[in-house]
């Protein structure tokens, strides 16, 4: 049962791990000084979650590997993150719409990990959910703006749309891991959050005046280690400290 | 390209154990709501405040800098308006 626990909290980990390394590439690129400043203090609190997350793992797992090791030393097919967080930002409209969905997922999960056993994890769960609460509004208020904005800033936010919709389907995809941590009172069924989910997306991007795609039978495999074309360039980046001085610290 | 920018905000923030808001710095937004919202990523990021306010910095009016000798150097000589002149009971000692 510890490894499924193990298992289960790095899932949870990668993903705030792997977002957050793709928007600190923003840093110094925003569209302005004011957005550059909101979006990097978004990824510094997505690492923050999966430091606490990984060192949770770490422990759990009682073999001796801490945050950086299981962080940066981990082989692609280990990370266990959603294919969604690993695309590249695109444009700024495009890291609006991905913070939207993934944000609102993240707030219903850390809504629902109050309530784990593992009270490590609920505390976790209870600390993010404020950063992500606000992670969700700065989201929400650019996507409104930008998607019923002019006739160029709609057409960007409606191809984002259409590009990272089906990936969601993702989010929710019944999983052994998920039903066994759920079974355990540890974690929480996937397929239970979206109800929630789009109880939060769909009223927003009608107001930002954005058709939801037709469903598809695509579906991205992240979570099970099947990464897209990006991910090995992401972790090159993410990894090449660790790896060519083994062991730093900071 | 039509390049329209944003307008600026003056911010004021108020610490935790502080009573008004002090003046901290401006910043670009296109209306308030984002206003408080880059306030809040600017200009609170190391615990600086629990409440913050913005306003259009085209809505205050100051004090013309050339007028600074009519305006405030008559005050200079008038140290009685100080009340470091009045002799206070024991009882009230820390004033």
């Amino acid at each position: 049962m510890s490894t499924t626990r193990f298992d289960y909290v790095l899932c949870l980990a990668d993903n705030p791990l792997i977002l957050g390394q793709r928007l600190s590439e923003w840093c110094g690129h925003g569209p302005v000084l004011e957005e550059d400043l909101a979006l990097t203090n978004v990824a510094l609190d997505l690492i923050g979650q999966a430091r606490l997350l990984l060192a949770h793992a770490g422990k759990l797992e009682g073999k001796g590997r801490g945050e950086d090791q299981l962080a940066f030393l981990r082989a692609e097919s280990e990370y266990r993150n959603f294919t969604l967080v690993e695309l590249p930002n695109g444009d700024f409209g495009r890291t609006v719409t991905r913070n939207l969905l993934f944000g609102a997922y993240q707030l219903h999960l850390w809504e629902a990990l109050q309530r784990s056993r593992d009270s490590e994890l609920a505390a976790i769960a209870g600390k993010s959910i404020k950063e992500s609460r606000y992670h969700l509004r700065h989201a929400v208020d650019w996507t409104v703006r930008l998607g019923d904005g002019t006739e160029e800033s709609h057409a960007r936010m409606q191809a984002a749309l259409d590009l990272l919709w089906p990936y969601t389907g993702e989010f929710f995809a019944a999983d052994a891991l998920d039903e066994a941590a759920a079974a355990d009172g540890f974690g929480v069924p996937a397929g239970s959050l979206q109800g929630p989910w789009e109880d939060t997306v769909r009223p927003v991007l009608g107001e930002a005046t954005l058709r939801i795609p037709e469903p598809t039978p695509f579906r991205s495999r992240g979570k099970g280690g099947m990464h897209s074309e990006h991910m090995g360039h992401l972790l090159a980046e993410m990894q090449y400290m660790q790896r060519t001085y083994p062991g730093l610290q900071w | 390209m039509d390049r329209k920018e944003w307008p600026l905000w003056e911010v004021f923030i108020r610490s935790k154990n502080g009573l008004d808001h002090k003046h901290c710095g401006s910043l670009h937004a296109p209306d308030a709501k984002l206003a408080l919202q880059n306030a809040r990523d600017i200009y609170t990021r190391r615990l600086e405040g629990v409440s913050i306010w913005v306003v259009r910095a085209d809505h205050i009016h100051a004090s013309d800098p050339d007028a600074k000798p009519e305006m405030f150097d008559p005050a200079e000589d008038k140290i009685y308006r100080h009340p470091t002149f009045y002799k206070l009971p024991d009882e009230v000692d820390h004033m």
